[in-house]
């Protein structure tokens, strides 16, 4: 199946976004990335690194695992099971402008769990979403402030997003 | 590389004899992102909300169930206690009652504490509810070995080649018997140390190094665990006094400084001081004792969500 | 009223018969056997191919419970049992409420299992007052009642002194001395054998030495008193060891095993089955080692009787803890079909072998009528079919017990009918077919 971004495109598509989210906030004063496990995170660093370029200062960055709000865990279940990883947001968010960052926006539970489990650390200012790719098929009132790329998809295809610094190179796939 | 499973092989947690190696890593792994919930300002995730769960004590345990509980509560779970002493037997009610008794509130899980051998097992065999063995009789306690497994991964950040020494009573501790199932299933080198009367029969055939040389046992080792001498099982034959047992078995910073020079010292609680451990070891530096209270609930944490199930590895990529 | 077994397979070891031959039962007894005995005016049955006659199967120790603990089985229920496990008679121990140590207990028995009317029953009576291993009983009532042997049994006799006295006084009556041994300091709150499984099982122990300590003390007293002792439900390969010794130095002793002795280990208590109270007995299974060592005494005659130590329990009293759940399980109506399946079919012993072990020892042990088919003697008969497949089912049990460690099991070999005083008590219908008895 095809691959619809390549490593040269999804690098410009990440400086592009940093450049907007620097634009639409006039800076980046209070501002922290925080990636949802397990892609969103290199990608929140790479855009803090984007970001460190265009503005001079390096924004802090946090990692979240929304497995523990997920709202399809369910019984009888023995054998496979999501992973859960360590959350790790090593600084306050309150009052801060949260950015949070995954690799692809496509039903909006994920960033639903995710939303939950942000308001347990504290009270932001304000959340933004950064979406690597956005496929559509929202089963949630939720859309994404920055988007690397729309591709349109049916339900049965998935799209499979591979980054470096967990599969080895960056592209992505649609299969199916 | 230490492989990982990607989920329990069983609905129940009966003792660390039913899990694998990969099981038992899955576990620690899970507890290791469970023990970030505790450093939050809101300490709780609603992974199992609008399950129940029956904390069935039969023996007391303040220590053990408020640690559950904490467990339970910090994922969001409907929590019911119930704490009676003593067996079924006693209230002429049997074990089979009880069961059908709690079934019929249709509990997600039953954790529970009996002070009979396998009591979990056999309420396993006919409760829909998972089981989850917080201690039976002297047979295991798997929960507390796993946050023990945890405290030494936290601290010497590998099982496989430790030298552990555990000393104390052997005999009658579930605490030993499911340590040295899941130490030795992680590639851990177990050493044995009590007197005779307090040695399980059957421990050298198992391969294990068993001592009466509290000096032998702790001679390197990166990890010495006393056991809790249960005062009131010692009447009678097992040992002529607590005095002697504290000359030959009494953990001192003097035995000490035959172990690793990195050494940590593990009590599952409660202590006797001045019967299997010396209050200045207790207290000292080589103390990871209050490390094992809070890593209990970050474990119990793991069972309860690994245990509550999930639909497989999907997401919504 | 005649009925002529025509053509059939007879192994009656006593006899020193093994082969075709017919039998005529006359009345409730054996009127002839032998080869083309004329019809006359018997009526002729013909059995099943494969079938096989022995003298009635003789099972020396049986809880039937009553009086006193009629919710686990009655003597009415008890010998149903008996006769549909090929039993036509079973020596009943004295552990009721009240405990068999007086004349009017043992008259009771009797009198109950006459109502029965099934198998045989012969009682045993307790060797001590109330079995608390104080005041010896009354034996010579007891005998003149009807008690063929006596034993503490569920209790060892506990000390020597009681031992030699017991020993003594029987002698008087001819009668043996049925010990259930066990030390009980070694045996303390023990529950499981004490091994390296069932330790890590976290379940107290009791060592083999616990039961063989006191059948060596057992045989040194008979030995001091010429008396006769006989070993209870022997489990340890320890006490073996102290039978042989003793039988070879021409001590009056004898021994007997369980079915579960001699097939299961202590290994049964762990995997899908832990904590099974169902493998919860006394004496507790063993290890392998102890296992091996009784199909050795089976074989080599240093162990002189199969017996079934049947103790049924009520379903909720097996329901509790392990530790709390008592002692026993059925196995009156699984034996023959274990023995036949895991010891003749297996190879391990001969049918002969095992019909001596079930018949004529047992009756010469406690010295009983009966284990032979010979002319004049009572007609009790046993019909197996050693091909018939069983399948171990407790819910069909006749007894009222449903402890059984087997359920489950599939096993070659069946009992196709049990005959009581020329009378059919038990006929399975779907082995024996079409043949009328």
């Amino acid at each position: 199946m095809p691959v619809v971004m390549d490593g040269v495109r999804m690098a410009r598509s990440l400086t592009r976004i940093a450049h907007e989210i620097v634009e639409r906030n006039r800076g980046v004063e209070d501002l922290a990335l925080i990636g949802i496990r397990a892609r969103g995170v290199p990608l929140a660093e790479r855009l803090a690194a984007e970001i460190e370029q265009i503005a001079g200062v390096r924004v802090p960055t946090g990692a979240l695992d929304i497995t523990l709000y997920r709202d399809d865990l369910r019984r009888p279940a023995v054998g496979p099971q999501p992973v859960l990883r360590r959350t790790d947001v090593p600084f306050s968010i309150d009052d801060r402008l949260i950015l949070l960052v995954d690799d692809v926006l496509y039903t909006g539970r994920t960033i639903r769990a995710a939303f939950d489990a942000l308001i347990d650390f504290g009270r932001p200012r304000a959340i933004q979403l950064v979406a690597l790719i956005d496929r559509g098929h929202r089963e949630l009132p939720i859309r994404a402030d920055y988007v690397g790329r729309n591709i349109p998809t049916s339900r049965q295809q998935s799209v499979q997003v591979r980054l470096q610094e967990i599969d080895g190179r960056d592209e992505v796939e649609v299969e199916g | 590389m230490t492989t990982v499973a990607t989920g329990l092989a069983t609905r129940d947690l009966l003792g660390i004899r039913d899990l694998s190696a990969p099981e038992i890593e899955l576990i620690l792994q899970t507890a290791f992102a469970m023990k970030e919930i505790g450093t939050r300002p809101i300490k709780k995730v609603p992974t199992l909300r609008g399950r129940t769960i029956v904390n069935l004590f039969f023996e007391n345990s303040t220590r053990t169930r408020m640690s559950f509980e904490l467990a339970e509560k910090r994922l969001s779970a409907d929590t019911l206690g119930m704490t009676t002493a003593g067996s079924s037997v006693s209230k002429g009610e049997t074990l089979l009652d009880t069961a059908r008794t709690l079934e019929a509130m249709s509990p997600d899980m039953i954790v529970i504490r009996h002070g009979s051998s396998g009591a979990p097992h056999q309420l396993a065999r006919i409760c829909r509810a998972s089981i989850v063995n917080a201690g039976d009789g002297t047979n295991e306690h798997p929960t507390q070995a796993l946050l023990d497994a945890f405290t030494m991964l936290e601290h010497k950040g590998r099982l496989a080649g430790l030298k552990v020494a555990i000393v104390g009573d052997l005999l009658h501790s579930r605490v030993f018997r499911s340590n040295v199932l899941l130490l030795t299933k992680m590639g851990a080198e177990v050493r044995a140390c009590a007197p005779p009367t307090l040695v399980p029969p059957g421990l050298r055939a198992m391969g294990l190094h068993v001592t009466s040389s509290l000096d032998e046992a702790v001679s390197g080792a990166d990890v010495v665990m006393m056991l809790r001498l249960q005062l009131e099982r010692m009447q009678g034959l097992f040992l002529p006094s607590m005095r002697e047992y504290f000359t030959l078995f009494g953990l001192t910073p003097r035995v000490l400084e035959r172990a690793a020079s990195d050494v940590i010292v593990m009590h599952p609680g409660p202590m006797n001081r001045g019967v299997e451990i010396d209050s200045e070891v207790a207290d000292g530096p080589w103390s990871v004792i209050l490390d094992q209270v809070a890593n209990g609930v970050a474990v119990r944490m793991a069972v309860l969500y690994l245990l509550a199930g999930g639909e497989g590895e999907g997401g919504d990529k | 009223m005649q009925v002529l077994l025509k053509g059939v397979h007879v192994v009656d070891p006593a006899n020193g018969r093994n082969g075709e031959c017919d039998v005529l039962v006359e009345g409730d007894r054996i009127a002839r056997v032998g080869r083309d005995i004329p019809v006359g005016d018997a009526r002729v049955v013909e059995l099943p191919r494969g079938c096989l006659v022995t003298p009635g199967l003789i099972d020396i120790h049986v809880h039937l419970r009553e009086p006193g603990q009629e919710h686990k089985e009655t003597i009415a229920t008890g010998t149903a049992s008996a006769v549909a496990g090929g039993f036509t008679a079973v020596a009943c121990m004295p552990n009721t409420t009240p405990v068999n140590d007086s004349a009017s207990v043992t008259e009771f028995i009797l009198k109950r299992a006459a109502e029965a009317n099934l198998a045989r029953v012969y009682p045993i009576g307790a060797v001590s007052m109330g079995s608390k291993g104080g005041q010896l009983t009354e034996v010579g009532d007891l005998v003149k009642a009807g008690c063929v042997a006596i034993t503490d049994d569920g209790r060892p006799v506990e000390t020597a002194l009681l031992m030699r006295r017991a020993l003594e006084y029987a002698s008087m009556f001819g009668i043996p001395v049925v010990n259930h041994c066990e030390d009980p300091s070694l045996k303390g709150d023990g529950v499981v054998h004490e091994s390296p499984t069932t330790s890590m099982l976290g379940l107290k122990g009791i060592p083999g030495a616990a039961e063989s300590i006191m059948v060596e003390r057992d045989v040194s007293v008979a030995e001091l008193t010429g008396g006769r002792v006989h070993i209870a439900h022997m489990s340890a390969r320890q006490s073996l060891r102290a039978v042989r010794d003793g039988k070879a130095r021409g001590v009056a002793v004898t021994a007997e095993v369980c079915p579960h002795h001699f097939l299961l280990t202590d290994s049964a208590l762990t995997g899908g089955r832990a904590y099974d109270t169902n493998f919860k007995m006394n004496p507790p299974l063993r290890e392998e080692a102890d296992r091996a060592a009784m199909i050795e005494g089976l074989q080599d005659g240093s162990i002189d009787a199969i017996v079934t130590d049947h103790a049924p329990h009520h379903a909720d009293e097996k329901a509790l803890e392990f530790d709390h759940a008592p002692f026993g399980i059925v196995g009156l109506e699984t034996a023959v079909s274990l023995c036949l399946d895991r010891l003749v079919h297996a190879g391990l012993i001969s049918m002969t072998r095992m019909v001596e072990l079930l018949s004529p020892n047992p009756a010469r042990v406690l010295g009983l009528p009966g284990g032979a088919i010979t002319e004049g003697r009572p007609a009790d008969l046993t019909i197996l079919a050693p091909d018939a497949p069983v399948t171990v089912r407790a819910s069909t049990f006749k007894s009222k017990g449903r402890n059984t460690p087997f359920e489950g099991w599939t096993l070659k070999g069946a009992v196709a009918a049990t005959i009581v005083g020329g009378r059919a008590v038990y006929v399975n219908e779907p082995v024996l077919g079409r043949a009328s008895l």
